[in-house]
């Protein structure tokens, strides 16, 4: 058997490297999304939020010819929107919620907006490391070629889960999002460590979007994200607010992502387009089974709206 | 950091004033409570005490009055002063974060928290203060999940670990046990003892002011009406300066049971899932004859609040029969109207009525698509309604400006005579309660009391479902006591001690 045919195995293979691929986006998204959640507010706003992060991303990088620039740049416009809904949240009345859907709609008209002239050039890559070298097989060696905002995304995952416990912000964070009386007993601002972890939030998924238009899949268009931004607001419910969680869910989802693609490259010719729906599938049959009719949700911050 | 060796300190406010614009919430009040004292302040629902404590706390600025800390006058601008001058508060309701740690709780309340906690180094600080402490608490463990008690003596254990040497606390038994209030207070007046604590407390607790405070000051209306040592005042003398001389219902003499009273709520083998989901709750059985109040006892969080959901019809059961004269009750409108079922819940406002709808409509719930013959009806006549509420606010003395102001506009006492009208009119076999006090000033809960034991001597059976220990033996003819969501004790009001109901709550037993 010739080294490049490994039949069947290709699909764990596919999914494996599909995962690590895939989860990414997922990782930096759930990750901001975990910040903001835990201060007690949501920002729905980041599926926008990743699509302009790609536009910008993109952009800058065509530009200077540095995809890093290009990064920077996009975690400094997911601060910004993530600011933007931090401090319109601050109001008296202001629905979060609300504000999320309008600043999803809005962060990807203006992507297309301004993304329209970058649709054509080509913009240089961020770098992945191969550590598939030991094998000749070659899907090996693609599904490990990893992306290093994969290696970071899981490093933040891990320092974010110790900065909850052993940090003095991981605390406050924790107090605000748990009990805004409590915060303000301490004599703490609650809008104000809501804005900052919004603000990081955005940063976060913007990076996401960099990861999408710069490395996988790649290129700027208007179809790039296929709801990413939404389903890790669900991934962050599904992982109860754990930093750690959120990782292990992402490559849950990132796995799920590629098995449409993987029995696709295995020559499955059927009914492929279904699995393709299997991160959607996976997002509903995961919210269905973790919730209950009778019990409240296990670990969920006080103050955040949809639990309450 | 934690400091011990601070001395107590005293606390003197001389002619305090405070007035919300055309309202005068404190009116010209001097108090003085010595370093190393237990001071007890009374006073009605409204009657300023919260006022005065916040004008201390330098929530509020007093509009006119000083305050002198140890003797010297002070300027408190805000609760950080306050709190640098060793003042500090432990509300009635819990400031501790239930999803921290005691021990996280503790250090991220300190004024200077270092960026990167130390954990070893803050467990062995933290166990060492403890040592010194009264109280003995796990550390480790989520806010969340400890007891009532537990909580409030870390919200304690909390003031003193910041340093306070002046500690304010507003009803602080509300949510403890006999035995856990008894601990909590003697512990800290123990303290005050030792001269290492000023104490203020407000309660409405005589029994307690009693047997712990060494002096009292009493508000009425935002004015100063009595003050002394408790050692020289019956509770007699308190409550005359708590309500002046407004006249208080009377409850009704206990008529005695029927022999052979007809048994109207049957509830067997009932098991509905607990609020997290994780723990059921289980009720052997329990009967309610006509004409006999059957009290519930029990710590709050230990399945009451389910018990009565189901027989409500918010929560459904997995199991067992609730039965009203012999027939199943699901709690629909048409059961509860068939059979007699009137209900009275807790938080009225929350959960008896729709707040922002009118006092009118609000009181026609149960009757509005009724007609005088009690069938049917497809059009609902405005005026019909508007007639019966008139004819129930005169009954009831609910205090309204009219009829058409929304529910949510009245005191919380005007609300609960509102849904006692609605819940006691007309006929009634089966009446529910649940903490029907809660939060009410004096005369209101005379008066509502008065109502609860007139409907059983009229022949009701009465459910009722209280925290409040002093209630249930008022009113109660059998106690039982909830704890960890099944009914572990039950006694005749004969035989009822405060003690054992006590101990039995707490799950000692």
């Amino acid at each position: 058997m010739d080294a490049t045919e490994i039949g069947l195995w290709g699909v764990p293979l596919a999914m494996l490297g599909g995962a690590i691929r895939v989860s990414t986006p997922f990782i930096f998204v759930s990750l901001g999304e975990a910040i903001t959640e835990r201060s007690g507010r949501i920002n729905l706003g980041l599926e926008g939020t990743l699509v302009f992060g790609a536009m910008t991303a993109y952009a800058v990088a065509v530009m200077t010819g540095s995809p890093w620039l290009g990064l920077l740049a996009a975690a400094a416009a997911g601060l910004c929107f993530g600011l933007f809904h931090g401090w319109i949240c601050k109001f008296r009345g202001v629905n979060d919620i609300a504000i999320g859907i309008a600043l999803m709609l809005f962060g990807s008209g203006l992507a297309f907006f301004f993304g329209k002239p970058f649709i054509q050039p080509s913009a240089p890559d961020l770098p992945a490391i191969p550590f598939g070298g030991w094998s000749d097989v070659p899907q090996v060696q693609a599904a490990l070629n990893v992306n290093v905002l994969f290696l970071i995304g899981a490093a933040l995952a891990v320092f974010l889960w110790w900065a909850f416990r052993n940090t003095r912000a991981g605390l406050i964070l924790r107090v605000v999002g748990d009990s805004s009386d409590a915060a303000r007993a301490m004599g703490l601002n609650p809008n104000t460590v809501r804005l900052i972890a919004t603000g990081i939030g955005g940063a976060l998924a913007g990076i996401g979007g960099a990861y999408l238009s710069l490395y996988y899949p790649g290129s700027w268009t208007e179809g790039i994200s296929s709801g990413q931004g939404l389903m890790a607001v669900a991934l962050v419910i599904f992982a109860r607010w754990n930093p750690l969680g959120c990782f292990a869910a992402a490559l849950l989802f990132g796995g799920a992502g590629a098995l449409g693609p993987a029995l696709q490259s295995v020559g499955v010719t059927q009914g492929y387009y279904l699995f393709y729906a299997a991160p959607y599938i996976l997002t509903l049959v995961i919210m269905i089974a973790t919730s209950s009719p009778s019990r409240s949700l296990a670990g969920a911050p006080g103050e955040l709206s949809i639990t309450k | 950091m934690s400091d011990l060796g601070k001395r107590a300190v005293g606390v003197e406010t001389i002619g305090m004033s405070m007035r919300f614009g055309a309202f005068t919430a404190l009116d010209d009040v001097s108090i003085k409570v010595p370093a190393g004292s237990f001071h007890a302040l009374l006073g009605e629902n409204g009657a300023g005490k919260s006022t005065l404590v916040k004008c201390i706390m330098g929530f509020y600025h007093p509009t006119a009055g000083d305050i002198l800390v140890d003797g010297r006058e002070v300027g408190i601008a805000s609760p950080k002063d306050a709190s640098a001058l060793g003042l500090g508060m432990v509300y009635q309701h819990f400031t501790l974060v239930p999803s921290l740690t005691g021990a996280e709780n503790l250090v991220i309340s300190r004024e200077k928290v270092p960026g990167i906690i130390d954990w070893r180094k803050e467990r062995a600080a933290l166990a060492q203060f403890m040592e010194r402490m009264p109280f003995k608490l796990p550390l480790d463990v989520k806010v969340d999940e400890l007891a009532a008690g537990e909580k409030q003596k870390l919200e304690i254990i909390k003031q003193l670990y910041l340093g306070r040497s002046f500690l304010v606390l507003d009803e602080p038994t509300s949510v403890l046990t006999p035995g856990e209030a008894q601990e909590v207070l003697g512990l800290v007046r123990g303290m005050t003892k030792a001269g290492d604590l000023t104490v203020l407390m407000i309660s409405h607790k005589f029994h307690e002011v009693t047997a712990f405070a060494d002096d009292i000051t009493v508000l009425r209306k935002g004015r100063l009406t009595g003050t002394g040592k408790v050692s020289e005042l019956s509770h007699k003398q308190m409550a005359a300066m708590m309500i002046g001389d407004q006249p208080i219902a009377a409850l009704d003499s206990r008529a005695p049971v029927p022999v052979g009273a007809r048994q109207i709520l049957t509830v067997k083998a009932l098991k509905a899932p607990d609020r997290t989901g994780l723990k059921t709750i289980n009720i052997g059985e329990l009967d309610v004859k006509s004409g006999e109040i059957v009290g519930v006892a029990g710590i709050s969080g230990n399945g009451q609040k389910e018990f009565l959901e189901v027989l409500a019809g918010q929560r459904t059961r997995d199991a067992g029969d609730v039965l009203v004269k012999g027939s199943p009750y699901g709690a629909s409108r048409a059961e509860a109207r068939t059979l007699n079922v009137r209900f009275i819940p807790e938080e009225p406002l929350r959960n008896a009525c729709a707040p922002r709808m009118t006092v009118a409509e609000n009181m026609a719930f149960r009757t509005f698509d009724l007609n005088e013959a009690g069938k049917p009806i497809s059009w609902i006549r405005m005026s019909a309604i508007r007639d019966y509420a008139t004819r129930l606010v005169e009954q009831f003395k609910v205090k309204t400006a009219s009829l058409a102001s929304p529910i949510s506009s009245l005191s919380g006492g005007n609300v609960q005579r509102a849904v006692l009208a609605r819940e006691l009119t007309g006929e009634v076999d089966l009446l529910i309660v649940s903490n029907p006090c809660f939060g009410l000033d004096f005369s209101a809960v005379a008066e509502i009391r008065a109502r609860i034991m007139r409907a059983r001597n009229a022949g009701a059976a009465v459910l009722l479902m209280s925290e409040d220990l002093d209630e249930l033996l008022e009113l109660s003819d059998r106690i039982f006591v909830m704890s960890d969501g099944a009914l572990v004790y039950e006694t005749p009001i004969a035989k009822a001690s405060v003690q054992t109901i006590g101990e039995h709550m707490a799950g000692h037993h």
